[in-house]
């Protein structure tokens, strides 16, 4: 059990500047998430921690020991990888015996260790089997045997569910939740999915390009994103951004765009007084609009063409055109429309976002 | 290649079950390619690559009466023969040093795939996978060295060898070998440890192995086929090696197989054929006792296949 901290923390390839000022103080018995698009720096963050790559400046801290010149065996950390990194040539049981053995554990304790280890993962009758006998799910499941029989101080997760089918994905992240709040070991996960990070993550750090976006829970992450980025990042279907010009008609303040023009709510007003007569991004989730019926406002309303239905069960996605604008929007798997009928949507005042365009942050 | 057994049988299944006529055609036309650009060069080939070994076989063993007799005699039959005879592995080993030979020749050329299987392996795995400046330029002219040809690189090292005093021992040849058996075992091998997840290494080293640990008790395990095929080329090299043989060792008790069967049995310009071809036949054998033995892993390691 212990803290991580990184501070400053920087990787510079020959040319490319993978890691800028990442700072990041991870508590004890957290599960952390590093999510963002493939390149963000968010698996050359992991590896750094591992010990895998060298850090060109900064300092990274486990427990209370500062780790930068560490080799990664003397970090106490346990990696997942993405392939599973299993060795061919050994049982499942030498697979997860293998730390232990190499930290000279004695027989008998190396025994129990995988036991237990395969108890809990469901794995007991595989410990005779070689890997390439195992399905992918098993696979899994012995990739993090090895990494628990070890009982290190950090976890590591690089993409571990990124191989597996849709499915058994759903399943092993269950399951990983339940195996860190059973175990409560400081976790640090990497993925590129959101949903993964939102359904996993006691905090979620949004990286994009080297820099952190954000950190935060993950619901706070989705009312309150720092930035446009993270706005369109987290959530799914992503949120709907128009270009809107704030304009002050008799008192009132509009946000307007060709086709579409929406009261800015009092609540938002003060913030967005200097951006008077300018241009910012106005962002709506798809969940936040809904057909307008008569108890709506009509400065909340807005008319708009329907362009292609998606009817996922559940839910419709419709996806609307309004102006020049494509939008999303979710709404109640009960509404009847159909493709090129013009419908009334209402949106919701009080989770509209809004965005500085050059800076991209949230005002 | 086996596919071709069941082709037949699938255009019947694909092509649509309204048009028998056409549905025969392509069950023709199949079969008449599958013999054109399948069986009958296959054939061809077999009886390319087997013939000199059956040829080899059928002279050891022919009598010599049979042997020198003129192509024009009545009953000539040069490609089998109805007394088959010993003799000529009898002269072989009693008349001349054969055996010692055949000793020579296994001691070098296990020797020498045993040093340059060493430093191919360590060489190998570090281009393969350590980062370090001018790996790439080390890797290119590490091959290049294989490129340059023994025809003209005997000249510098015979005066090496003499400098060093090794004329005329087996160490010429086990210290010479290497010069183009390195070269080789590195890039095999490190094109082999190429297709090991780099993963693999990376969790044994966060499980508490050291780098070196890591490749010793993780990579190398894995990588046995490749080691296992570039120890049996390194080992087919050097047993079959000529020129460096042939000017690097003098007194006949020294000499390795190829040289002191062409050396020892072709006096000026007679041939002894019978035991010329016992010996070419017996210095075979091993290579390909040691091939047959194991050419699966052989066909794994040169086209580097790792299933986690």
């Amino acid at each position: 059990m212990a803290q991580v901290l990184m501070k400053d923390l920087n990787k510079k390839y020959d040319e490319v500047h993978a890691v800028k000022d990442v700072n990041l103080h991870i508590r004890d018995k957290e599960f952390i998430v590093l999510v963002g698009p493939s390149g963000c720096g968010k698996s050359t963050t992991l590896r750094m921690v591992a010990g895998l790559e060298e850090i060109t400046s900064g300092e990274i801290s486990i427990g209370d020991r500062i780790v930068n010149d560490l080799p990664p065996k003397d970090r106490d950390i346990a990696m997942v990888f993405q392939n599973y990194a299993l060795y061919p040539h050994m049982t499942v049981y030498d697979n997860m015996a293998f730390g232990l053995k190499m930290r000279k554990f004695p027989k008998p304790e190396i025994q129990k260790r995988v036991q237990d280890a395969a108890e809990i993962l469901g794995i007991q009758e595989l410990l005779k089997r070689k890997p390439r006998q195992l399905s992918g799910g098993q696979r899994q499941r012995v990739a993090v045997g090895r990494a628990i029989v070890r009982h290190p101080q950090v976890f590591l997760f690089d993409e571990p569910l990124s191989n597996l089918d849709a499915k058994l994905r759903v399943q092993m992240r269950v399951e990983l939740k339940r195996l860190h709040d059973r175990l409560e070991t400081t976790a640090i996960y990497v993925t590129h999915d959101q949903v993964e990070a939102m359904t996993l993550g006691d905090r979620v750090v949004v990286m994009r390009d080297g820099w952190i976006q954000q950190v935060g829970e993950p619901l706070e992450l989705y009312s309150k994103p720092a930035n446009k980025f993270v706005a369109g990042f987290i959530g799914s279907p992503a949120m709907n951004f128009a270009d809107v010009t704030i304009a002050d008609a008799n008192g009132v303040v509009w946000a307007e765009t060709p086709g579409l023009r929406v009261r800015v709510p009092p609540a938002c007003l003060e913030r967005l007084r200097p951006y008077k007569g300018q241009h910012i991004t106005l962002g709506i989730r798809p969940e936040d609009l809904h057909l307008a019926g008569g108890a709506d406002p009509s400065e909340y309303t807005f008319d708009s063409t329907v362009e292609v239905v998606e009817p996922l069960g559940s839910e419709i996605l419709l996806d609307i055109k309004t102006g020049p604008n494509m939008m999303v929007a979710r709404v109640d798997p009960t509404v009847r429309v159909k493709v090129h009928e013009s419908i009334r949507l209402a949106l919701n005042p009080e989770r509209l976002h809004f965005f500085d365009m050059k800076t991209e942050a949230a005002i | 290649m086996p596919d071709g057994g069941r082709d037949p049988a699938r255009p019947r299944r694909r092509t649509h079950p309204r048009s028998p006529p056409e549905e025969l055609h392509v069950v023709i036309e199949r079969r008449w390619k599958k013999w054109v650009f399948f069986y009958i060069p296959l054939t061809l080939f077999i009886i390319g690559t087997l013939f000199p070994f059956y040829w080899m076989f059928i002279t050891s063993i022919r009598p010599d009466a049979e042997l020198y007799r003129s192509w024009r005699a009545v009953n000539n039959a040069p490609f089998w023969t109805l007394h088959p005879t010993l003799d000529h592995f009898q002269d072989l080993m009693a008349k001349t040093t054969f055996p010692t030979w055949l000793w020579n020749t296994f001691f070098i050329a296990v020797a020498s795939t045993l040093i340059s299987l060493f430093c191919g392996l360590l060489a190998g795995y570090a281009l393969a996978r350590l980062r370090f400046p001018l790996a790439g330029t080390l890797g290119t002219s590490i091959f290049v060295t294989y490129l340059v040809p023994p025809t003209l690189l005997f000249i510098p090292l015979a005066d090496i060898i003499r400098n060093f005093q090794l004329g005329n021992t087996p160490w010429a040849l086990i210290l010479t070998y290497p010069t183009f058996l390195v070269p080789f075992c590195t890039w095999l091998l490190m094109g082999y440890f190429k297709t090991i997840p780099r993963e693999l290494e990376e969790c044994a080293r966060i499980d508490g192995a050291s780098r070196f640990g890591a490749m010793v008790r993780i990579i190398f395990p894995i990588a046995v086929p490749g080691i296992l095929s570039a120890g049996i080329f390194a080992f087919t090299l050097s047993w079959n090696e000529f020129i460096y043989a042939l000017v690097f060792l003098s007194s006949p008790e020294r000499k390795t197989v190829p040289v002191g069967v062409v050396s020892e049995l072709i006096r000026g310009d007679i041939y002894f054929w019978g035991q010329l071809m016992a010996g070419a036949l017996l210095g075979s054998v091993p290579v390909a006792l040691v091939y047959s033995f194991f050419v699966e892993y052989y066909v794994t390691g040169l086209t580097g296949s790792v299933k986690g």
